[in-house]
């Protein structure tokens, strides 16, 4: 299987500090993939040079079935070419109700001039519905955004990720914060996403990693330490010294 | 759902019901038009508050919607001031200068006529010389229009640069002020080719109605600045409805969120800088010849903090409370300024409002900012129950079987 996004060998440094050193990593067309490692691992570096926040020192990034490099491109580029990130805080735009959150998400040109043309039509009002029913907000659409509980918030980001279509989802710890069984139905959501996309959870919680039951990638000091499932990285006993001994 | 661009926007029929209403109850009592109640003088006061009226809304798209504290909005009102100015003052001058030498025994030569133009208008800085940024202020319609492409370009160039960098809140800000008081510094210059701190004068005479009152012309003026008022309210009504809108507010309130939406968030600023900062340069271009005189004391910085003041306490994030903001502050501070305000005696001190209205403006100000966020408009949503989410503090976790907020923020 041939892999959508590629990273290989990339570096990075702030302020002498290498956050990322000779990072490679790949994901296939639809799949699953758990990112964990202790704080300062480079997880959020890792997810920042994907969607081209940060520009890493040297490496190559490459995303699609005819790999297009992303260094060259702009955070809003990126998203467009079908990478969706969400946020470890629940990110979505308070002062504005559901509905319009979500119009805003959907998958549409983005240039000013026709954003400013743009009218809504019931095929996106259909939309926002299904949408808003995949991740059971269906009865909150008119409300505002902020008076939303933080799952809901949570979901309704998903929901907005969804909504532009990616190919690749980044998502950073998406059950903190949580209830028990808010998290039950993200982990069920994320794996039924992952049948048709490639999704990377970046997470701490174990226990929410077993429930993803998928491959592993164990990040430490800036490049990868272990992959495989669960089990096998668990046993490592490398993983065990900097992350799971503690 | 799919309603009417109106139905969506109530306040927009409000308030061109409000504003037609009046206009007319103004034309009826004007000296004009109408029965003659109100002097010619508060007819153009009136006008150029509807103009200031303008450049709120234009201050309003920019800072209450898109969260671009600009402070360099009244340099693009003044830049558009400038450019009918100069149309103005030249043609009022050629007028003259054909009369003058009309007496004289052989017919003047166009040459001459621009001769003697030129130096009617710069005799006051020492110039001889037409300076080449009038070459077109012979016409109107190579001068007019101008007001749009010059302070158009200023802000799409300064935009450009200041947006491509990521300049953001209040680095932008001092950015902003930055240019305004550079182009201030300038226009002081004799040598900059627009008379200096003399600025140019005399633009309340319209050339070719040299015969008209300025009774007639005041009203005249003053329609064409609630027309404008109007077509900009509507313009901005339309530019922040829908989606548009939508991403301006995105903007205001996640800029970074909007942009992992695949959204060009410095291609949306740079739009709306260069749509506000042409919607403030007609509102001078109509400000100005109602004020009679434009000089670079117009573009301080402080008329940029005035402009910013008056969104403040009319109220952010709504057109309304814009236009109420600049209408009930400039009014008013005309009114204290201009020594009709009684002064209050203390015993001890007498007030007087010319030197007190700044603290008093102040004083409003930080109880705006403190005690009614929203300003007038605010009320307005009082009286039609819109309420906002107050959902603050720790909103992690909806009970203790989740993962506390500590945890999210690492």
């Amino acid at each position: 299987m041939s892999s959508l996004l590629e990273v290989s060998g990339v570096s990075v440094t702030f302020d002498g500090f290498r956050a990322i050193n000779n990072l490679s990593f790949a994901i296939g067309a639809a799949e699953l993939r758990a990112v964990i490692g202790p704080n300062g691992a480079g997880k959020t570096t890792f997810m920042d040079i994907v969607t081209g926040k940060t520009r890493p020192d040297e490496g190559t990034v490459t995303f699609g079935e005819m790999p297009r490099s992303l260094l060259k491109m702009s955070e809003a580029q990126i998203a467009r070419a079908g990478i969706g990130r969400k946020f470890q805080r629940p990110t979505v735009f308070e002062d504005q109700t559901v509905s319009e959150n979500l119009m805003l998400a959907l998958k549409a040109h983005r240039a000013p001039w026709r954003v400013l043309f743009w009218r809504e039509t019931q095929a996106h009002r259909d939309r926002v519905q299904a949408l808003a029913d995949q991740v059971g907000l269906e009865d909150h659409l008119p409300r505002k955004a902020g008076e939303l509980s933080h799952g809901q918030k949570q979901w309704l980001e998903i929901a907005m990720l969804l909504a532009q279509e990616p190919r690749l989802l980044l998502v950073d710890e998406p059950a903190a914060g949580m209830s028990f069984i808010e998290r039950e139905q993200t982990t069920a959501l994320l794996v039924e996403l992952a049948k048709t996309r490639a999704v990377v959870v970046v997470e701490h919680d174990m226990d929410f990693i077993r429930r993803l039951n998928c491959r592993v990638t164990v990040l430490h000091e800036g490049s990868v330490l272990a992959e495989g499932s669960l089990d096998h990285v668990t046993k490592n006993p490398q993983v065990i010294e900097v992350y799971l001994g503690r | 759902m799919s309603r009417s661009f109106i139905a969506r926007n109530p306040s927009i029929l409000w308030f061109l019901a409000s504003l037609a209403v009046f206009t007319l109850v103004i034309t009826v009592l004007s000296e004009g038009f109408g029965i003659g109640l109100i002097p010619t003088a508060f007819v153009k006061t009136l006008g150029k508050t509807l103009c200031l009226c303008l450049v709120a809304v234009a201050m309003d798209l920019i800072w209450g919607y898109t969260g671009i504290l600009s402070l360099g909005h009244m340099a693009f009102f003044a830049v558009g001031g400038y450019m009918t100015g100069m149309w103005l003052m030249y043609a009022r001058t050629e007028e003259i200068v054909v009369q003058a030498l009309a007496s004289g025994p052989i017919p003047a030569t166009p040459e001459e006529v621009a001769q003697g133009v030129t130096t009617q208008i710069f005799g006051v800085v020492g110039g001889s010389d037409l300076p080449a940024i009038w070459s077109f202020a012979h016409s109107a319609w190579l001068q007019l229009p101008l007001v749009l492409i010059v302070p158009g370009l200023l802000a799409l160039v300064f935009g450009w640069l200041a947006f491509r960098a990521r300049v953001n809140g209040v680095y932008l800000s001092i950015l902003t002020q930055a240019m305004t008081l550079a182009l201030a510094l300038y226009l002081f210059q004799n040598d900059s080719g627009l008379r200096g701190n003399n600025g140019l004068s005399g633009l309340q005479n319209l050339p070719g109605l040299g015969h008209v009152s300025q009774a007639t012309t005041s009203i005249l003026f003053f329609l064409a600045s609630a027309m404008l008022l109007a077509l900009g309210y509507v313009l901005a009504a339309f530019v922040i409805s829908g989606k548009f809108g939508s991403a301006l507010r995105g903007i205001r309130d996640d800029e970074q969120r909007l942009r992992f939406l695949g959204y060009p968030v410095e291609g949306y600023k740079l739009f709306i800088f260069t749509l506000t900062a042409m919607i403030a340069a007609i509102a001078g271009a109509f400000y100005y010849p109602q004020a009679g005189i434009i000089n670079p004391a117009e573009l301080a910085p402080i008329a940029s903090i005035y402009l910013a003041v008056w969104v403040a306490i009319g109220g952010r994030g709504r057109l309304y409370g814009a236009v109420i903001g600049a209408a009930f502050v400039s009014l008013l501070s005309s009114w204290f300024t201009g020594g009709m305000a009684p002064s209050i005696p203390l015993g001890f001190y007498t007030i007087h409002w010319v030197d007190w209205w700044t603290v008093l403006l102040g004083l409003s100000f930080v109880a705006v900012t403190l005690f009614a966020p929203k300003g007038i408009g605010g009320l307005f949503d009082r009286l039609a129950h819109i309420a906002t989410p107050a959902r603050h503090g720790a909103a992690l976790g909806p009970n203790d079987g989740a993962l506390q907020e500590k945890e999210a923020q690492e």
